[in-house]
């Protein structure tokens, strides 16, 4: 049973470690906040310029000068710090935020992304992707494993627009999780019932399993 | 006393940008951008600009206004998502759009400010944003050779300002408009609280004011909230 946002949110939760600071981008990761296990505590980073970056305000509390980098009304917590978007890139590009998670539309098996232009169709901007991507010392990828129409997203070589290059560690799809590695993507978890054929019909790129491929853990 | 920088308003404040100079404007989304000065833009029906800025604001609001009458010639940007003219202006080769990757924007404007002419960042290596440019490795890293904005005027929003043109800004409404107020050749703050010079805590001083040629009070902030996302109470 392939996983829902929620579960893939949730996965990728288990990737932080206490003491983090981490840049969640717009979709899938926001969700991973949710589920930020006991006792990890994490910075999360706003690339509009916050740390600290803390839950939806309660109805009626929503401030319209406190937003994140998806333009949706915040709250922060305790510790955090203002600053300009400058800083706010320059703590990017320096190699200062831990981890990095953002969506995809396709990544190729040597880790490159493409996750901002449909030539001709969309072409909303990059906003702060391509920072991310070339600077943040790990990142995951959220995202379907296959498109609307059943065709992998896991390529040998991203056929639209890149974000970046070589630069994807880890992607956690709704079918399994997979590091990328020079043999390609190596396929080290499974979602419950989800089938080793299934991985390799779906998966264009190249692909190896782990020997001790397990299964996640819902 | 002292210097006094103050001015009536938006109208007298943008007195001198004519058509088809460039423009910095502060604000990321809807958030800290200088409302008063773009709707004096709008009044003034001044055309042919070339606009510096994160986003575009929505169609019926900040940046959105200017395109919607066609006053913009060209867009540099990092974010155009929210705006649905804007993209479809984009698609048909109407407007002139330059994408820039944001903190490659941020740091363009920084520089500027800083006195650097140019500025080198990873973002955007291996991708159309490289083409034509300038790489450079350092450290075994690929680097993009990207120079310093050259405004005319940068427009910015803060929360609190003095008469010298010292600014505080508030929250997240800070974004962009620091390193542009640097950047501009004459620079303009519009202000939510304007207070004599020594009232402001010199510690608490965010941009001062050597960078701001022209402060005054704005009116009527609609602080529009583009996402309203809230969490229910238990």
């Amino acid at each position: 049973m392939a996983l829902n946002k929620e579960q893939i949110a949730k996965r990728i939760a288990k990737e932080l470690k206490d003491g983090y600071y981490v840049n969640l981008g717009i979709g899938i990761p926001t969700l991973v906040a949710n589920y930020i296990p006991e006792g990890v505590n994490v910075v999360l980073q706003s690339e509009n310029g916050l740390l600290g970056m803390g839950p939806f305000p309660f109805e009626g509390d929503e401030d319209p000068d406190l937003i994140n980098a998806g333009k949706q009304t915040i709250t922060t917590v305790p510790g955090s710090a203002f600053f300009d978007s400058a800083m706010s890139f320059g703590m990017i590009r320096a190699g200062k935020v831990d981890l990095t998670v953002l969506g995809a539309m396709e990544v190729s098996d040597n880790g490159d992304i493409a996750n901002w232009k449909i030539p001709g169709k969309m072409v909303k901007g990059m906003g702060g992707a391509m920072d991310l991507v070339a600077s943040a010392k790990n990142i995951i990828v959220a995202m379907q494993h296959t498109n609307p129409k059943g065709e992998s997203k896991l390529l040998p070589k991203c056929t639209l627009p890149l974000t970046g290059v070589g630069c994807v560690k880890k992607i956690v799809s709704d079918l399994g999780v997979f590091d990328i590695t020079p043999e390609g993507f190596r396929c080290i978890e499974l979602a419950p019932g989800v089938t080793v054929e299934e991985i390799k019909a779906k998966t264009a790129g190249r692909l190896v399993i782990a020997d001790n491929v397990k299964e996640i853990a819902v | 006393m002292g210097l006094n920088k103050v001015v009536t308003g938006a109208d007298e404040a943008i007195h001198d940008i004519s058509s088809g100079v460039t423009l910095m404007l502060g604000g990321f989304g809807l958030c800290g951008i200088p409302e008063n000065c773009i709707q004096a833009l709008v009044r003034k029906g001044i055309d042919n600009l070339t606009c510096i800025s994160n986003n575009a604001g929505v169609d019926d609001f900040g940046i959105g206004l200017l395109l919607q009458k066609k006053q913009v010639k060209k867009m540099i940007a990092s974010y155009v998502g929210e705006n649905a003219e804007f993209e479809r202006q984009l698609l048909s080769g109407e407007l002139e759009v330059e994408l820039v990757p944001q903190g490659t924007l941020a740091t363009r404007c920084m520089a500027a400010g800083y006195g650097m002419p140019a500025i080198y960042t990873p973002a955007g290596y291996g991708t159309e944003v490289a083409e034509g440019k300038e790489i450079r490795e350092f450290n075994g890293k690929n680097y993009l050779l990207e120079f310093a904005f050259n405004p005319d005027f940068a427009i910015v929003k803060a929360w609190k300002g003095d008469t010298q043109g010292n600014l505080i800004f508030k929250e997240t409404s800070r974004n962009f408009n620091p390193m542009m107020a640097m950047a501009g050749k004459v620079t303009i703050a519009e202000v939510e609280e304007l207070v004599p010079a020594g009232q402001l805590d010199p510690n608490q001083v965010h941009t001062p004011g050597i960078y701001v040629h022209r402060i005054f009070q704005g009116v009527n902030y609609e602080k529009r909230i583009e996402q309203r996302t809230v969490r229910k109470r238990n």
